[in-house]
């Protein structure tokens, strides 16, 4: 089957919109999962280490979780049959991630909003199940594609027929433990690069140690996807990209170098995406037997016209955001640590009536 | 229940509820960009204050509206997917630029808007806000240009050998009539919307202020809330009259584009297709959903067909009943579905005809608002009588009312179409909703549906606690100015932090 070169490139643009994803989000992910785990201390204490940790993401999670609306959205719009497919067939699956994005997202904005302790703890809940289960889902979504699915074709349509538990096998679950460490990993540095004081000096220990996990975990699911699934000898250079990115990792983390650890964090998951999507091609979702149904890249795609427009948008919009969000970085660059915490913003019953009272003076 | 029902039910939940948010985010962003145009321009520490409060409700707000907007763009995956991979070569392309050129501009300098109080400059923070409340329109744009295709295709061509609607022209899905008409009036009804919110607060601030019967208290009403609600009561006015124009453009585009929601909303039976229609007030007999029983009690001769035509009587008045557009469709399409069914080709009757005159009676809950505010506040005065205060807080939730009957009766009013037949140019670009859905067994969807009614229904209650505590609160804390001056390059510690 021909493909043409404007489907490739959309395979291509599409495999970067997921590494934008999951480097970006990949960190809030690890620093929302640390919520639950790293803050230490009394309660007090731990509920201002919570607070640095959820604003170190503060200004960025929002614009991070744009580059999945936008993988959809360019999925949608490039390769029509491929985002009716896999939808479709990750029913349920997906709820779950989209139920977690739906109480992460609130919880940032609404937790700090009303000062009463259940408020704030159900809250707090909904960011850690809000940032663990997609961490661990993505990777069990992302490995079913590498492995391959079961897939009939009635006319035009295309239709996953597996099921839901037989998405649960061991390769998609290591996967989705690779993807849960990777995060983690990714976060732990994150945090140890915008914070100061004590909560930095405990996610650069946590990091050394997740990074030789995320090294051992990590490569093992890699290897085992390019040996079992892999539909092209050249994704052993993402493999190898990846296993060196993590040794780095491993290296940086011990000495306490976090900008070069997060540099490979970042590197070694857009590797895993080259992996993930190379392993496919030229399938958009590649069969589970060898002589199964496969959706090929030329038979999901949009037609030229489509992919010409979609083209140019990308081309000209894609510079200007990639500008405007390191300003963003860059105006929140600061390290934060528990002494630059003005008090909460919620709102305090009394100095509203207070401030009521002094309207009335 | 099937599948398909499900479905519906699922998506006419979640898009109902998402659109609550939505047009309070998309009038009340410029305004609050407004507000803070004024402080930044005239130092005035009062326009600082109405910024800061307002701000905070459209921030709270502004969450929901996010979260929820995630389920829609992967629900047309999920839920229907015979919809997608029919229609994705023209609709994935608008969902993908609002992403692109909306979304990221939202989230971005939204983020930098929260937290940039004491990092940005005064300007530079201010064009954070403007930007942000450019995007939400924008955002606005691509997503009526995509609904607009549904109910109008235009710019594509059918392609039997894929079997699907691909892309010819998409200057044509951009500058489609019916975008143009549904647009403006979602953007005016969202205009109206936040106007009747701030005037609704202010109001209700006065007369709790005026109820107090101190001088101090009348002193900063004054100062304070009617700016306040004068904005509210000038925007209500202005895109009041927007939302009446921009619908009455929509009436004229629906008889042409989909006769048998025109026949539908205003329940036209018998023989009156031959005739000049009279606006129905009230008519009887919709629940059963067919012609059988209906009967028109009250009506105001000949206006329908004025709103359809532009004229009252005579041959060019004539508008088509419902059993005129059944048996009309029945001969272009088919009187039976693939398994052997009949198609139902108008819309359910009570549905459409009650959701269209609801459409309209809520939305003028700001009338009386604008009216009254206007004239109990004239020459400075301050309310001090509790209706007023009452009326100020029932008038808010109207708009939002409207806009949801606006919404039900324009998705409703297409049935049995999920892509409406064009019979103004391509009509073999349609699609039956009972096509466009995915092939799940019926319990998925029941999952789904039951768990993110559920889960909207708590934050439904979180964002209601919200917005009434700060509602509550008032705008009534001074606020400081922590903007970074020369000697300070904003390395003191964060003014805000979640």
């Amino acid at each position: 089957m021909e493909t043409s070169a404007l489907t490739i490139l959309w395979f291509v643009l599409i495999a970067v919109l997921w590494s934008g994803y999951l480097v970006l989000e990949g960190f809030d992910f690890g620093v929302g999962m640390l919520t639950s785990i790293l803050p230490a201390g009394d309660e007090r204490h731990k509920e201002s280490e919570r607070r640095v940790l959820i604003n170190t993401i503060g200004p960025v999670w929002d614009g991070n979780e744009v580059w999945l609306l936008t993988a959809g959205g360019a999925t949608f719009a490039a390769f029509p049959e491929w985002y009716a497919t896999l939808f479709e067939g990750f029913y349920l699956p997906l709820l779950l991630i989209l139920l977690a994005l739906i109480l992460r997202g609130v919880a940032f904005e609404y937790r700090g909003k009303l000062a009463r302790a259940s408020w704030v703890k159900a809250f707090d809940a909904a960011i850690t199940v809000g940032s663990w289960l997609p961490a661990l889902l993505w990777g069990v979504a992302f490995a079913n594609l590498v492995r391959g699915l079961e897939l009939t074709q009635d006319g035009f349509a295309y239709h996953y027929t597996g099921g839901f538990w037989a998405l649960l096998n061991p390769f998609a679950l290591l996967g989705g433990v690779t993807t849960l460490v990777l995060f983690a990993l990714h976060g732990t540095i994150y945090v140890s690069l915008k914070t100061s004081g004590a909560i930095r000096d405990r996610a650069a220990a946590l990091s050394s140690r997740l990074s030789v996990a995320a090294l051992v975990v990590a490569g093992a699911w890699a290897v085992w996807a390019q040996v079992a699934y892999s539909r092209n000898a050249w994704t052993w250079a993402a493999v190898v990209v990846a296993a060196l990115a993590l040794v780095a990792v491993v290296w940086a983390a011990w000495t306490r170098r976090a900008g070069l650890a997060f540099i490979g964090t970042a590197v070694t998951l857009v590797a895993a995406v080259v992996l993930i999507f190379g392993a496919m091609y030229p399938y958009a979702l590649a069969p589970l037997a060898a002589d199964g149904v496969g959706l090929h890249l030329a038979t999901a795609s949009s037609t030229h016209l489509t992919l010409v427009i979609m083209t140019w948008v990308a081309v000209l919009l894609t510079p200007v955001v990639l500008a405007y969000t390191a300003w963003t970085y860059w105006v929140f660059r600061r390290r934060l640590s528990t002494a630059d915490l003005p008090a909460p913003a919620a709102l305090s019953w009394s100095a509203a009536k207070s401030a009521f009272a002094t309207a009335l003076r | 229940m099937q599948t398909l029902d499900l479905a519906r039910w699922q998506f006419a939940i979640t898009t109902v509820y998402h659109f609550i948010f939505v047009p309070l985010t998309i009038g009340l962003a410029p305004l609050v960009a407004g507000m803070q145009t004024a402080w930044v321009r005239t130092g005035d520490e009062k326009w600082l204050r109405l910024t800061r409060f307002f701000g905070k409700l459209l921030l709270i707000n502004f969450a929901l509206g996010v979260v929820t907007g995630i389920v829609q763009e992967f629900q047309f995956g999920m839920a229907w997917s015979g919809y997608s991979r029919t229609v994705g070569d023209i609709f994935g392309a608008p969902l993908a630029m609002e992403a692109l050129a909306a979304f990221f501009i939202e989230s971005t300098f939204l983020g930098l808007w929260i937290f940039g109080w004491d990092r940005l400059s005064k300007r530079a923070h201010l064009v954070c806000i403007w930007l942000f409340a450019f995007a939400v329109n924008l955002s606005a744009f691509f997503i009526i240009a995509a609904n607009s295709w549904m109910q109008h295709p235009v710019g594509a061509v059918w392609n039997a050998e894929t079997g699907r609607a691909e892309m010819d022209d998409f200057a044509q899905v951009l500058t489609n009539s019916t975008l143009w008409g549904a647009f403006p009036h979602t953007v005016t009804a969202s205009f109206l919307t936040a106007g009747t919110f701030m005037a609704g607060i202010a109001l209700y601030w006065m007369v709790r202020l005026g109820r107090t019967g101190k001088a101090e208290a009348a002193e900063h009403a004054r100062r304070v809330y009617r700016p306040a609600l004068r904005i509210g009561v000038v925007t209500m006015v202005v895109a009041g009259l927007g939302v009446a124009w921009t619908g009455d453009y929509q009436g004229k585009l629906m008889f042409e584009q989909q006769p048998a929601k025109m026949a539908a909303a205003e329940a036209i039976c018998g023989a009156e297709g031959e005739e000049a229609v009279g606006l129905s007030l009230l008519s009887v007999g919709l629940a059963s959903g067919d012609c059988e029983n209906v009967s028109t009690l009250l009506a105001v001769p000949g206006l329908a067909s004025f709103l359809a035509t532009g004229s009252f009587t005579g041959p060019d008045s004539f508008l088509p009943s419902v059993p005129q557009v059944q048996g009309e469709r029945e001969a272009q399409f088919g009187a039976v579905d693939e398994d052997g069914e009949p198609i139902a080709y108008t819309p359910p009757l009570a549905i459409t005809f009650w959701s269209f005159r609801l459409m309209i009676a809520t939305g003028l809950g700001s009338v009386a608002l604008a009216l009254v505010g206007w004239w109990m506040t004239r020459k400075d005065r301050v309310p001090a009588r509790p209706w007023v205060g009452r009326l100020a807080v029932i008038a808010i939730f109207t708009p939002f009312l409207g806009a949801a009957f606006g919404w039900i009766f324009t998705e409703v009013g297409r049935q049995p179409w999920v892509v409406a037949p064009n019979p103004t140019g391509i009509d073999e670009i349609r699609l039956l909703t009972a096509r466009g859905v995915s092939d799940l067994p019926p319990g998925v969807v029941l999952t789904s549906m039951v768990v993110l009614t559920l889960v909207y229904g708590v934050l439904a209650m979180a964002w209601g606690k919200l917005m009434h505590r700060y509602v509550v609160e008032g705008a009534n804390t001074v606020v400081r100015d922590v903007s970074p001056s020369a000697d300070d390059p904003g390395d003191t510690p964060l003014s805000f932090a979640y």
